[in-house]
């Protein structure tokens, strides 16, 4: 019980201090890869210092559902970094949820923020959660079918179990179907967390922007929350796409030893995807807003590919 | 009293206490708010023993069912049975009618002086017995009985605001396809009295293995298409948004939460009980209809800005979803999977009574507002959230419940559909197995989008600046308007928090269906997770993630409070662009909304738009600009009018029968007879 509190606080801490590092991680490489100099590493911590200590400016228009959001979501968004396998495989609170629950807890910070959006009666917060919700839901049968494809090869939901699972057949690292399903996961990825080429984190141009045009009435402690919320989002997608089809490393029971290794492998991997992450965003353009279902129909049919080479091969 | 005689005593109190409203409000009809007050008020107790009733036939162990009221008729035994699957229904229907009967009690008001309330109550109440009926008739012929009073008195009540001619033609419409569903069933029940010999249900247990598989494939379609109608599975579901918009808002609520599941009891009662173990594409079948119905409802709701019929579009989304469970309950039947079976079709079961909660609150909910602001088109609506804050508090859990996020109701019922469909894959045989993922990923795009549209319902409803003068003027609904709401809310909340409580309820209709009880294995950890057969296999705590929830909240809440304690918190203007005033014509509306899905489907939509603009000058000047935009109503266009025109034209081809003489007829029966005599000579 004790044991069981302690990593459970542990990983609370990981991720709260974690999250906006890997954003930062992504912006600098960004800047460097673009010739850049680029803020520091640690500029997200200050921003959200900076933030936190602030006032807040709240739209006369705005209800009390605008007010709550940022909790709700803040408050999803670390909820689901206890349930899933960051260091070790035996997660804190994975019986609470499994992989289904990651999805639809996500999904509920993302219902709120989106209503928030459209309580300020501004045109930008409509539009904003208008392609938001829209590409969310074309992104959810992709993400699905190859979260399924893990979840049947390892026979269960429960995210502890299927890291195990995966780690008693390591050959399976490189079958078809693993590959296929991380390919279409990573196409979530970037559609989830509003990476170029569907969405610019960078920009605040009105007539592109998504996330930011839903987030734009918000400021000071309640902008502080709704961001880091969105940097463990973030943090937790990344870290399903690398423990769930990679557990390299990730310790079986929680000891020093392991969790030394199972921390290590875990930051190389994070780190490593993040820079596939921002070269991705370097190399590629913005997809205009009606090209963004194609794209994310390749990630469905490789899903779907994934699933039928799981007894294929 | 032992229990068996409580619930005798209880379900014959609720029966009573419908007919005694019924016929209370027609004989007080001068008093209008005494029939309003005796009427609904009958109603209320009525769903209240019956919910005491049904708990009590749910929590028995042993199943046999229970014979309420046996009536002697000189052809036919009229009996009324209460078995688990039956106790199920009529749980369902007596929750829901509780709680819409004390809303009702404020809503008729609104009637008072202009329409007949006395009717109202009267055919309320005998709607509310009739589908209680059809849930616990124990004969094939009484159950049609009940089934046709069922239609008759909800087109009395869709009809009830008869002076559109909209309502009148929706009315029709309803009759004629709840027409075309009974035609089906009573040739189906023939099949089973063909092989049975009497049309008891006690005596059709189990009766598919006599009949010969062209008959018995001829039946499962046949109540397939009957009970589909009721249902609303696309492509049977074009009354649906026609009828639940227009009728009084509490029959909407009865009928889209209790009506349309009388054809899901109707599938689950003969599929499971009756016709035994199902050949592999009646459970495909099922699965695939259901999974198209959740989808393409889902997506017509989203393009919808009539807050009433939006939600009935969402009724036949769920409907789907419940038979998603069904279906791959049968599937794992011809697989003889008993457990799996089982589990899925408590999923089934589960998302029935959670519809029943969350449409009901939702309807419930577009009542008030109706009822605030006269009007049902969302793009006049807005900033409700503020004049009426109980009705958008309610109507908010109803969308996080209808959205199937946690910790809701509904979340658990999606749950255990995936968690079904999940297993489905490692059960069946190879290229079969593949519908059950993809399948999955289908019900994650109706829960996607099904989200998609109560955030824009919601957001455009109640949020931001009222669009119109009536949204302006809303005003908070009455006290016995939001007592029914919040007991659906509350429901919504115990079943999405509780299901170890609730689930072992089903335990005896599951034992009844497939022969299975799970719930056992269902929960674990003295009910803190509810489990997919096993906590290896995967298993969800919404009470845990609730109490984590808690437990997390002080630390943003410290945060606020050490570092921003001094700083200023204020009220300010919404950034427009530095006009002078933001005005509710800048919103987004509920069009808007909707118009990036609306691009994306456009192969299901066929989208028409019209934009005319008057000019001035040149044509960059443009004086005032008229937008009008049209979805196809694909199945209208496609399958019903040429089936309309080629049946007139069949019916003009054989007019000539009818020349209206009555020697003529009465040669057409003669005919007839010795026809029939020879046929039965014959063979």
């Amino acid at each position: 019980m004790k044991s069981w509190l302690l990593q459970a606080a542990l990983q609370m801490v990981l991720a709260l201090l974690l999250s906006p590092l890997v954003s930062g991680f992504i912006r600098k490489l960004k800047a460097n890869l673009q010739n850049r100099r680029g803020p520091g590493l640690l500029q997200p911590y200050h921003d959200l210092f900076k933030l936190i200590r602030k006032g807040t400016v709240v739209s006369e228009h705005a209800s009390w559902l605008f007010r709550v959001t940022p909790y709700i979501a803040f408050l999803a968004a670390l909820m689901v970094s206890l349930m899933i396998p960051m260091v070790t495989a035996l997660v804190p609170l994975s019986f609470f949820g499994g992989v289904l629950a990651v999805v639809y807890l996500l999904a509920l910070g993302r219902f709120f923020v989106a209503l928030a959006a459209l309580d300020t009666a501004s045109a930008f917060g409509g539009m904003g959660s208008s392609r938001e919700m829209t590409i969310s839901a074309i992104a959810e049968p992709a993400m699905m079918l190859s979260i399924f494809t893990v979840a049947i090869t390892a026979g269960s939901t429960n995210l502890g179990w299927m890291v195990q699972a995966a780690l008693q057949h390591q050959e399976r690292f490189l079958s078809p179907s693993h590959i296929l399903a991380f390919v279409a996961m990573f196409i979530v990825l970037i559609a989830e967390t509003g990476r170029l080429p569907v969405d610019n984190p960078a920009t605040h141009l009105e007539l592109t922007m998504i996330h930011e045009a839903m987030i734009l009435e918000y400021s000071g402690h309640y902008l502080a929350l709704i961001e880091w919320g969105a940097a463990l989002k973030q943090l937790v997608l990344m870290t399903l796409l690398v423990n769930i089809f990679f557990p390299i490393g990730v310790g079986a029971r929680f000891s020093l030893a392991s969790v030394v290794v199972g921390l290590a492998a875990y930051l190389g991997k994070l780190f490593l995807l993040a820079s596939a992450v921002a070269l991705v965003e370097t190399s590629n353009a913005k997809l205009r807003l009606f090209r963004v279902p194609d794209f994310l129909a390749v990630g469905f049919i490789l899903a779907a590919l994934a699933l039928a080479s799981t007894f294929i091969f | 009293m032992n229990s068996e005689s409580i619930i005798i005593f209880c379900f014959q109190a609720c029966l009573c206490s419908y007919l005694g409203g019924a016929i209370l409000s027609l004989v007080l009809d001068r008093w209008q708010k005494a029939a309003n007050l005796i009427g609904f008020s009958c109603a209320v107790l009525g769903g209240l023993v019956g919910c005491v009733a049904s708990i009590l036939v749910l929590n028995r162990s042993i199943f046999p069912s229970l014979l309420v009221w046996p009536f002697q008729m000189p052809l036919f035994t009229f009996s009324i049975h209460l078995d688990a699957l039956a106790g199920f229904f009529v749980l369902v229907i007596s929750l829901l009618g509780l709680a819409i009967s004390i809303y009702s009690l404020g809503y008729a008001a609104q009637y008072y002086g202009i329409k007949n309330v006395g009717a109202l109550g009267a055919f309320y109440n005998l709607l509310l017995l009739s589908n209680t009926l059809v849930f616990c008739a124990g004969n094939a012929v009484f159950f049609l009985i009940t089934w046709e009073m069922m239609s008759l008195f909800a087109y009395l009540l869709v009809s009830f605001e008869h002076e559109q001619p909209k309502t009148r033609q929706a009315g029709i419409l309803f009759f004629i396809m709840s027409h075309i569903g009974t035609g089906c069933l009573a040739i189906g029940f023939l099949l089973l009295f063909k092989a049975a010999g009497t049309f008891n249900f006690g005596s059709f247990h189990r009766i598919g293995p006599q009949l010969s598989s062209l008959e018995l494939n001829a039946a499962f379609l046949l109540f397939l298409a009957g009970f589909g109608v009721k249902a609303g599975i696309i492509p049977l579901h074009i009354w649906l948004p026609e009828a639940h918009p227009v009728a009084p808002t509490n029959v909407s609520a009865l009928m889209s939460g209790v009506l349309i599941k009388s054809g899901i009891y109707g599938l689950a009662r003969v599929l499971f009980d009756f016709l035994g173990t199902p050949p592999v594409w009646w459970g495909v079948t099922v699965l695939l209809l259901g999974s198209v119905s959740a989808l393409l409802g889902v997506l017509y709701a989203l393009v919808e800005h009539d807050l009433k019929r939006l939600l009935a579009f969402h009724s036949i989304e769920n409907i789907g979803i419940i038979l998603m469970g069904l279906g791959s309950s049968l599937v794992f039947l011809s697989f003889d999977h008993p457990v799996l079976a089982a589990l899925a079709l408590i999923a089934g079961l589960y998302h029935t009574i959670n519809h029943a909660c969350f449409k009901g609150l939702l309807f419930l909910g577009a009542g008030s507002v109706l009822h605030a602001t006269r009007t049902r088109n969302m793009e006049d609506l807005g900033g409700l959230i503020k004049k009426m804050p109980g009705t958008a508090f309610f109507f908010l859990l109803g969308s996080v419940a209808i959205s199937g996020l946690p910790p809701l109701n509904g979340f658990i019922s999606e749950w255990l559909t995936y968690q079904s469909l999940l297993q489905g894959f490692g059960s069946t045989e190879k290229l079969l197995r593949l519908i059950f993922p993809i399948t999955g990923a289908l019900l994650a795009l109706t829960a996607a989008l099904a989200a998609a549209c109560f955030v824009k319902a919601l957001g455009i409803t109640f949020l931001a600046l009222p669009r119109s003068r009536q949204a302006e003027q809303a005003h908070e609904s009455s006290g016995s308007m939001q007592a029914g709401m919040a007991l659906l809310a509350l429901a919504c909340v115990f079943l999405g928090l509780f299901p170890m409580i609730f689930l072992p309820m089903l335990d005896s209709a599951t034992q009844q269906l497939v022969g299975q009880s799970i719930s056992s294995q269902l929960i674990a950890a003295d009910g803190w997770l509810l489990t997919a057969l096993g906590v290896e296999k995967g298993s969800i705590s919404t009470l845990g993630m609730v109490s984590l929830f808690l437990v997390l909240l002080p630390l943003p809440v410290a945060l606020r409070l050490v570092f921003s304690r001094q700083a200023k918190h204020e009220l300010g203007e919404t950034w427009d662009c530095g006009l002078d005033q933001l005005t509710p014509q800048m919103e987004y509306t509920a069009t808007a909304y909707s118009k990036p899905l609306r691009m994306i489907f456009r192969a299901i939509y066929r989208p028409r738009r019209q934009v005319q603009a008057d000019f001035e000058v040149s044509r960059y000047f443009t004086k005032s600009i008229r937008f009008e935009t049209h979805i196809e109503p694909t199945f209208e266009k496609l399958l019903y009018r040429p089936l309309n025109r080629a049946i007139l034209r069949l019916s003009r081809r054989i007019r000539w029968v009818q020349i209206g003489s009555l020697n003529a007829y009465l040669f057409y029966i003669f005919l007839t007879l010795l026809a029939l005599l020879l046929w039965e000579k014959v063979y």
